[in-house]
């Protein structure tokens, strides 16, 4: 082993000594290290040359008026069959795939694959008339038999994202024509239909089911034609796509880790929007520049205060009630979000069928916050605050820890790594007081109030209203639903909805189409173009 | 030549050891670390039946010696495996990405050797005096600015107040190479100036090391200037420490350069790393960290090898060990 002392002795005076010939006259050492050097340099920069190409973008390749737009929380792959998230089905549903349903930007749901559809009187055989003449990108032709192999599958062990218990109540598939499909249900179901147009109800072909990690084949307007993991998608216009073909020859979605840096890469022009901005704050620099524009829509992202039903002190609905009324709301949202949210009351969008304006069942009352305390003897209490680390939910329970302390409840945060520990220790093991979380999933509220979900509300209260509302005509489905939301949420205060997050754009003014609402986890792109 | 073949055997047989203890230490620690793959590919959602199968598909269901047995055949025979998540073998991948890095990193240390060879000399020459202290000053303060802080501030001025250079990117320098290029001044600017700060302090206390030494006031005596003696004798013998000090500034920076790599958007081996980590993807994780171990371990060799050139004194005693 060498000695590395840096010592000193004299350096060594002459030439010869600091580079010895070796005997028998072979190349010193010197030239055989510069040798080594530059072998090793040049075998690296043989390879190094094509650095980035398992990560390049298809922006360089892509044709005239194509459009590239910065996201931030990018899809792990392309399967939302067994991955779960929002990032997958807001790139590729409505683009790519396509259900026989869709909802538009305001919530209403409207034809897609299908273009009727009807319930018989029983409300279980729901027919659908199919469009004519649409094919798969593979080339593949849509049919009755595309939609019993689709929908049936959901229900197959093929399927483990957690959303396709939306799909249990369907027996089976028939397909009298192949225009024709009629659906039979175990039992009537308004959820159902709706729930056609998330994820669960896109269409596949039976030739391109293996390999959905890497590759994407529907029917939508656009392919995939390009795809680096974290990096980028390249949706791509499809020239034979049944409907209104989409209005850019292309989209890019690039993903970047930082939201400054995406906002940068605005400004530096090598991007043409920023599309639902975490960073709320950003925009505010923007917000006089004519040669932007910010959109701001509801998303159904719902950030939930989570109490735990099963664990002490939250075990008593007047804790519960207290923390709902000794939380300031709309303060909380202003320090998280700069205020740029919606204060909804309970976890249903605005853009949800029974949404119903609930701000005012538990209003900013820290007086009654602090009775409620001393009346269930937990005042002057310390509770554990769970906070998955998202720059959002830090900034909200920092205001809901300084609204509680001052009402008589002590919050002492930890903050957990998001998403692996905070899902182990809090939503699988519900080893937790209270967090904060937004759940993005549409129509989530009643896998909130299920029993054995994370937050430990007790599902049986609500179970047979929602499964009657469900079984129900549209009317009484609305009518039922709000009724679950004032037990669960007014009546037995079983989570505090902070606020809904906006759907947050930033986009250069000449930028047109790009949807403001996001109703679903989607983001239909076929409209969105350079003017 | 027989000692040679035994030093050549003594360093294979080194780094394998070394490489398999960090196999093993990797593959032990992924699996203490609370969270896990099946749950955070599946979500808030998940059923626990689901988490189960899903465990099953990712073959963790398995035994710890099974898993730990099949990532090590693929490794010798060249394949990190598949990701659980992104379901692609990751082989190409976290090698492309490393050589990403690479760019990134080499010539950073590289330029920062240069800058504080010539400054932290200087500062040494000129101890006492007022440009010696301003460089002294100036290099503390460089160490203090987070490289992040000094990447978004290159951006403001050079990206977005002054238009001279794209703010983020990356391009594949076969595509383009001039793109390529104007992308990679400031990441590398950023990394630079907080590297080269560090190493000035260190080229500047190794140079004041050597300054007082006899075999100066000899080469001195013999007739050379005080900067002829400097730079002809001088700086050689405190190459040592500060080559050493840049080796693992070179290594380090390999993961280190994550936060310049999220500022300018770059998809370099850190940026994959940190997002692996956050989806618990074993096969990531382990394979990068593999190739960081062997990285480390190859740049150790090299500062070795030429630390032998630059200092005899190191060959000789290397040679009689």
């Amino acid at each position: 082993m060498p000695t590395r002392t840096p010592g000193t002795n004299p350096a060594p005076r002459r030439r010869a000594l600091a580079a010895p010939a070796l005997p028998g006259a072979g190349p010193s050492r010197r030239a055989v290290l510069a040798g080594g050097v530059t072998a090793a340099a040049s075998a690296w920069l043989l390879t190094a040359c094509d650095a980035g190409h398992t990560a390049r973008d298809a922006v360089a390749a892509a044709p005239p008026g194509s459009v590239t737009l910065a996201l931030t929380a990018p899809p792990a792959n392309l399967d939302f069959t067994t991955t779960s998230g929002a990032a997958i089905p807001q790139a590729l549903m409505g683009n790519v795939y396509q259900g026989l349903v869709a909802v538009n930007d305001d919530g209403e749901l409207v034809p897609a694959l299908a273009s009727a559809w009807s319930v018989d009187e029983s409300g279980t055989r729901y027919t659908f008339e199919l469009q004519k003449g649409v094919r798969f990108s593979n080339g593949d032709e849509f049919t009755s038999a595309t939609v019993k192999f689709s929908l049936e599958r959901v229900n197959s062990d093929a399927w483990t994202n957690g959303l396709k218990a939306g799909m249990a109540v369907l027996e089976r598939v028939e397909t009298p024509d192949p225009l024709v499909a009629v659906a039979v249900l175990k039992r009537p179901s308004q959820a159902w239909l709706r729930s056609l147009a998330t994820l669960i109800g896109a269409m596949f072909t039976p030739s391109a089911v293996t390999g959905l990690k890497g590759a994407a084949v529907g029917t939508g307007p656009f392919e995939v034609t390009s795809w680096k993991t974290g990096q980028s998608l390249a949706l791509t216009r499809r020239a034979d796509y049944w409907g209104e073909p989409a209005a850019s020859p292309q989209v890019t979605l690039r993903y970047y880790a930082d939201n400054t840096t995406a906002v940068n890469a605005l400004r530096g022009g090598a991007v043409d929007a920023v599309v639902g901005l975490a960073s709320p704050e950003l925009v505010t620099p923007f917000e006089k520049n004519a040669d932007y524009r910010i959109t701001q829509g509801t998303s159904t992202g719902e950030v939930v205060l989570s109490m735990n039903n099963q664990a002490a002190p939250f075990d008593d609905v007047r804790v519960r009630r207290a923390v709902m009324y000794g939380v300031d709301s709309a303060g909380v949202m202003a320090t998280a979000y700069d205020a740029r949210g919606t204060l909804i009351g309970a976890p249903v969008p605005p853009t949800s069928p029974y949404y119903e304006d609930l701000n005012g069942a538990y209003p900013y009352d820290p007086a009654r916050a602090t009775a409620l305390l001393k009346e269930a003897g937990v005042y002057g209490s310390t509770v554990i605050f769970s906070v998955p680390d998202l720059p959002y939910a830090v900034a909200a329970s920092q205001a809901v820890a300084s609204d509680l302390t001052k009402v008589g409840l002590t919050v002492k945060i930890t903050v957990q790594e998001f998403p692996a520990v905070w899902l182990q220790e809090v939503l699988t093991t519900h080893n937790y007081q209270m967090s904060v979380i937004g759940h993005v999933e549409p129509d989530d509220l009643l896998t909130l109030l299920s029993s054995g979900y994370y937050l430990g509300y007790d599902g049986a209260r609500v179970a047979s209203i929602a499964a009657r509302a469900d079984a129900g005509s549209t009317e009484e489905f609305v009518a039922g639903m709000r009724e679950v939301v004032r037990t669960a949420i007014v009546e037995d205060a079983a989570a505090d909805t902070l606020f809904l997050l906006p759907a947050l754009s930033l986009m250069r003014a000449s930028l047109q189409g790009l949807p403001v609402n996001s109703p679903t986890t989607a983001l239909n792109l076929s409209r969105v173009v350079k003017a | 030549m027989s000692g040679l073949w035994r030093g050549i055997a003594l360093a294979v047989a080194r780094t394998s050891l070394t490489l398999f203890l960090a196999s093993v230490l990797i593959f032990v620690l992924l699996r203490l670390v609370p969270g896990d793959p099946a749950q955070v590919a599946l979500g808030v959602d998940a059923t626990p039946e689901a988490v189960a199968a899903t465990r099953e598909r990712f073959g963790l269901d398995r035994p710890l010696l099974v898993q730990y047995g099949e990532w090590m055949g693929g490794l010798l025979t060249g394949r990190f495996g598949e990701s659980f998540v992104s379901g692609q073998d990751m082989s190409a991948i976290i090698l492309d990405r490393t050589n990403v890095t690479l760019w990134l990193v080499i010539p950073s240390v590289v330029l920062a050797l240069l800058v504080a060879t010539v400054l932290g000399t200087w500062a040494a020459l000129r101890r006492g005096q007022l440009d010696g202290f301003l460089i002294t000053v100036g290099s503390q303060l460089l160490m203090a600015v987070p490289g992040f802080l000094a990447g978004v501030l290159l951006v403001l001025l050079f990206s977005l107040a002054l238009g001279w250079l794209p703010p983020s990117g990356w391009v594949v320098p076969n595509d383009a190479f001039g793109p390529f290029l104007a992308r990679l001044v400031l990441p590398v600017l950023a990394l630079t100036a907080v590297q080269a700060a560090i190493l000035t302090r260190y080229v500047r206390s190794a140079v004041l090391d050597v300054s007082g030494a006899d075999f100066l006031r000899e080469a001195r005596a013999k007739g050379l200037s005080r900067s002829e003696a400097m730079v002809r004798h001088g700086l050689r013998n405190a190459a040592v420490p500060v080559l050493t000090v840049a080796g693992v500034q070179l290594s380090s920076l390999l993961v280190g350069a994550v936060v310049i790599e999220s500022v300018f958007d770059i998809p370099g081996v850190g940026s994959l790393l940190v997002e692996a980590v956050g989806q618990r993807d074993m096969v990531t994780i382990q394979g990068i960290v593999m190739v960081l171990v062997a990285f480390t371990v190859l740049v150790n060799l090299a500062l070795d090898l030429i630390q032998a050139v630059v200092d005899p004194r190191l060959r000789v005693v290397g040679a009689e060990a």
